[in-house]
């Protein structure tokens, strides 16, 4: 039941304050604050409270019958990956209340019914086990994400806006034609109609549909992740979304992909993954590579770290498709430190523009006199991204090469270089913005207390993880050794 | 006659009857009120019948009305719609016209020609339906005679409608020549294998009758200038009721006729169907009438529904039985809101018209957003569920190319659907009009049908349990 409440606090919460705009334009963050925390309590009393030897393959679960005409049931429940992954939908929630506290200053409800209304569709993908449930808050998530940048983003909003959901509209919509062709198929083979997904796995498929319809499935998650070529929607969307829109998009929305391609591509269709391998790796490592040299030649602050998107993305590529259990926890330790670093930069840069009026990298410099806290901030954030030991991106992204050495050298070699352009661009961002003669004579005020609760519950949780990852390895072990059990055990069977 | 027989036809029959009701009503006292509440309070009692008439079915009422649970679900589906159009009616032409009345007379006979489309298992009720209709609608959209653009599109239809009811016609002449039958059902006795010239020929004919007032491609043209010219409510009832109507007759007709097996008839429909998606979907991107851009997305959808029907199932039976009433919801509640918010003087059909609309009235253009969302077939509406349900029924029959089609171009089709949706949410113009009181019952309308859309798009299985005892008698 506490996985439905998670839900409905949300989507509650979200009409409330889209009422309280009437009464006092203040309540309806306080509405959102109360919401999201009591979430994020929630989850967090799920994660203590687990038991150590779980009986199932679920921490907790929720089965209602929904429309049983087309055996669609109304499931809902957390391993250890998604329960992880709430931790972080429910945090990078708060933070995005928080930054747009100041920043968002007109239609006030609205905004955080929107918002609220997006992270209850984020928090339904990681929570759904029904392939038409998944679809459903897949798509449901999108609608709110395209008003957060079509009425509050900046200037080229509306062409942003429609471009992010025609791309992911369109992939979704072959999503949903793979979901029913394997619909059907586990109907031909077993007489039920279900989209449930533990009786889904281990459907039997013909290797040529198998490829067909994990390819529809890849294509969605592809898009969302971004992988390479199906990237182009992302640097306008990041950068045109207000800060709020942008922490979301960037932290959770991007993850969402990562999460079905561990959850759904890799355990429902294990032999097409694993022959589709080769082409995953080339275009994880194109991503890493391309994403860091996009982002050295930006000029726009925001653009350049949606470009560094791309790049370490490419890496949870890489480590789902490595297939062995030392890359695939790179990847969601890359996932979870992806969400908070980038989260963070995005804060930053938002308050730089609060401040400035530009994301110009060429017109800001010799910020580090004028506002050190935040410089500070900054700098912390591009150690992070360029991997530096002791934070939480150098574990991930090490395991990820550690597990990818294992199939391949050449691509592991090539990833290892899509590392070092990270440096130069991360200290592009520090020497541009913050050293060097101050043109401007700027008067700014530093991070101020909100800010910097913000920011430094962001920089402990990477310390945290690049020190002691072990409780959260721990915790999403036992759901990635399922996941790969199922996948051993299908493909086991097809070449039996 | 029996009794159980006219039991059978009692929906029919009050649908009449009120017609006579309503005539007599005017002929003693011209009230637009008095008018409207009884064609509403007949429409209501009709009905109220098909319950009534549900304890006799199926009934074979002479050769030419096949009333079982089939038409009476269409005939819910027609009744109601048609009474959605006389409520939103009502205040519109309160604040127009000087003669408002006969336009219910003309409504009344046009659902009566409905009702008995979708009963007719014989060419001669199919004919007369349509007629009854078709004549009912030319008066329907020139009804405001100080309009041109309403002229304009009145004449249109008249000319259009008659060449294809001539094509219609000879098409039966010819089925009957090659067959000897005029009964649906004895067309499958007669074998369609070895695709006789003549009969095929027929078919297609009457394939022109249908396609005509389906309004898909090739035989679109009229729609764009019917509804933009014709008032909100009438263009909602030729949008909604009369299509239901022709897609009802359309499925029976072809699956009692089992046309669909003869593999140029599957083809002629699939053509047709690729055609009106491609073209519905992107003739409307350059529109910027939102009247117009609701005709070229309503060819579209009625592409969908084909794919949907050549599946040739049960379930693709379903599909597009839970469409069309998602079509119908959808579209009323779009012309609900064009009608509440249109002048006397002039309709709310510009886009500028809905410019930051969002932030003056936030209900209504609410319903509207819910509504262009469930025509692009977002989830959580009813129209993703229809959607769904087609993309299932495709998928069933393998019909792998056409729910390609269907994919790529709602795509393009998401497009200009979201043109409206910016201009709903953008900032409104400096120098707006001030906001008139909107028509309470056009708001008592919208609010339903707004609860309905996302209703029956999170909770259908009700919907899906009706329709499926309504189709168990169809094969």
């Amino acid at each position: 039941m506490i996985l439905i409440w998670l839900l409905v606090i949300l989507f509650a919460a979200g009409i409330l304050a889209g009422i309280a705009d009437r009464w006092n334009s203040r309540l309806p963050r306080w509405i959102a604050l109360v919401a999201i925390s009591a979430d994020l309590a929630l989850t967090a009393g799920l994660w203590i409270g687990r038991s150590s030897s779980p009986t199932g393959p679920w921490i907790e679960e929720v089965d209602w019958n929904w429309i049983p005409g087309f055996g669609i049931h109304f499931h809902l429940a957390v391993d250890g990956l998604s329960l992880l992954m709430l931790m972080l939908t429910f945090f990078l929630g708060i933070v995005s209340v928080l930054t747009s506290w100041t920043e968002i200053r007109e239609r006030v409800g609205f905004f955080h019914f929107n918002l609220l209304w997006v992270l209850t569709g984020i928090a339904g993908v990681f929570l759904a086990v029904d392939l038409f449930l998944f679809y459903f808050a897949w798509e449901l998530m999108l609608i709110p994400m395209y008003f957060l940048i079509v009425i509050w983003g900046h200037e080229r909003r509306v062409y942003a806006a429609v471009k992010f959901f025609l791309f992911t509209q369109c992939s979704g919509l072959l999503m949903l034609i793979a979901i029913l062709a394997l619909y059907f198929v586990h109907h031909q083979a077993t007489g039920i109609y279900t989209f449930e997904y533990s009786e889904l796995l281990g459907t039997h498929l013909s290797p040529g549909v198998e490829l067909l319809v994990m390819l529809g499935f890849f294509v969605a998650f592809a898009v969302k992740l971004p992988a390479v070529p199906l990237h182009t929607w992302l640097p306008d969307a990041h950068t045109q979304a207000p800060t709020a829109g942008s922490v979301i998009l960037a932290g959770l929305l991007l993850k969402t992909g990562a999460y079905g391609l561990i959850r759904f591509v890799v355990p429902l269709f294990p032999h097409a993954a694993h022959q589709f391998t080769p082409v995953a790796l080339i275009l994880g490592v194109t991503g890493i590579v391309y994403g860091a040299v996009m982002a050295y030649s930006q000029t726009d602050f925001k653009r350049l770290v949606a470009y560094t998107s791309v790049s370490h993305l490419g890496f949870v590529l890489l480590g789902i498709f490595s297939w062995n259990q030392l890359a695939l926890q790179g990847a969601v330790i890359t996932m979870i430190c992806h969400g908070l670093s980038t989260g963070g930069m995005f804060v930053l840069v938002g308050g730089l523009q609060e401040r400035l009026h530009t994301r110009d990298l060429e017109r800001m410099g010799g910020l580090w006199t004028a506002v050190p806290r935040l410089s500070g901030a900054v700098l912390f954030f591009s150690m992070a991204s360029l991997g530096l030991p002791g934070i939480g991106d150098f574990v991930g992204e090490f395991l990820v090469l550690l597990g990818s050495y294992r199939i391949s050298v050449p691509i592991t070699v090539v990833a290892s270089i899509g590392v070092l352009t990270s440096t130069f661009y991360a200290l592009r961002i520090a020497q541009r913005a913050f050293q060097g003669p101050n043109p401007h004579p700027w008067r700014l005020s530093d991070l101020t207390p909100r800010e910097g609760v913000m920011v430094a519950a962001m920089i402990a949780g990477l310390l945290w993880l690049g020190l002691y990852p072990q409780p959260v390895l721990n915790t999403f072990q036992p759901a990635l050794q399922n996941l790969q059990h199922e996948a051993s055990t299908t493909t086991a069977a097809v070449r039996r | 006659m029996s009794t159980r027989d006219l039991f059978a036809l009692l929906p029919l029959l009050l649908i009449a009857a009120s017609a006579v009701v309503v005539m007599l009503a005017i002929a003693l006292k011209r009230d637009p009120g008095l008018a409207a509440g009884l064609t509403l309070t007949g429409l209501t009692a009709a009905f109220l019948s098909i319950w009534a008439a549900a304890g006799v079915v199926p009934r074979q009422v002479t050769s030419l009305l096949l009333v079982d649970q089939y038409a009476l679900f269409y005939m819910g589906l027609i009744i109601a719609s048609a009474a959605t159009a006389v409520a939103l009616a009502w205040r519109y032409f309160e604040k127009h016209h000087e003669q408002r009345e006969e336009l219910y007379l003309l409504l009344l006979l046009a659902t009566l020609g409905c009702a008995v489309l979708v009963a007719s298992s014989h060419f001669v009720s199919f004919l007369l339906g349509l007629e009854v209709l078709s004549v009912s609608l030319y008066g329907m959209v020139a009804y405001l005679t100080d309009r041109r653009p309403a002229l304009e599109a009145g004449i249109k239809y008249l000319i259009l409608a008659s060449a294809s009811s001539a094509f219609l016609l000879f098409g039966m002449a010819l089925i009957y020549a090659a067959t000897g039958t005029m009964e649906f059902s004895k067309l499958r006795e007669v074998s369609l294998s070895g695709s006789p010239f003549i009969l095929l020929s027929g078919i297609a004919l009457t394939l022109t009758g249908i396609g005509f007032k389906l309004g898909v491609v090739p035989f679109h043209l009229w729609a764009p200038d019917v509804y933009q010219g014709a008032s909100p409510p009438v263009a909602a009832f030729v949008a909604t009721t009369s299509k239901s109507a022709m897609v009802a007759l359309l499925l029976r007709y072809f699956y009692l006729s089992g046309a669909l097996r003869n593999h140029a008839v599957f083809l002629v429909v699939a053509t047709i169907a690729v055609l009106s998606m491609c073209a519905g979907n992107f003739l409307a991107l350059r529109q910027t009438n939102v009247k117009r851009i609701l005709a070229y997305s309503s060819i579209a959808h009625f592409g969908y529904i084909l794919v949907a029907f050549l599946a040739g199932s049960t379930m693709a039976a379903g599909a597009v039985a839970f469409y069309l009433v998602a079509y119908t919801v959808t579209i009323l509640a779009s012309f609900g809101v064009v009608t509440v918010l249109s002048n006397p003087g002039q309709d709310a059909e510009d886009l500028e018209d809905y410019r930051g609309l969002f932030w003056r009235r936030p209900a209504i253009a609410g319903v509207f957003t819910v509504a262009l969302l469930s025509l692009a077939g977002i989830p959580a509406t009813i129209g993703f569920l229809g959607k769904f349900y087609i993309l299932a029924a495709g998928a069933n029959a393998a019909a792998w190319p056409l729910i390609l089609i269907l994919v790529v171009t709602s795509v393009a089709g998401l497009f200009y659907y979201l043109r409206i949706v910016v201009a709903l949410f953008s900032d409104p113009p400096e120098h707006a009009a001030p906001l008139e009181v909107l028509s309470r019952s056009g708001v008592v309308v919208l609010a339903v049908l707004a609860v309905l859309m996302i209703w029956l798009g999170v909770y259908p299985s009700p919907l899906l349990d009706l329709i499926r005892t309504s189709l168990a008698g169809l094969n």
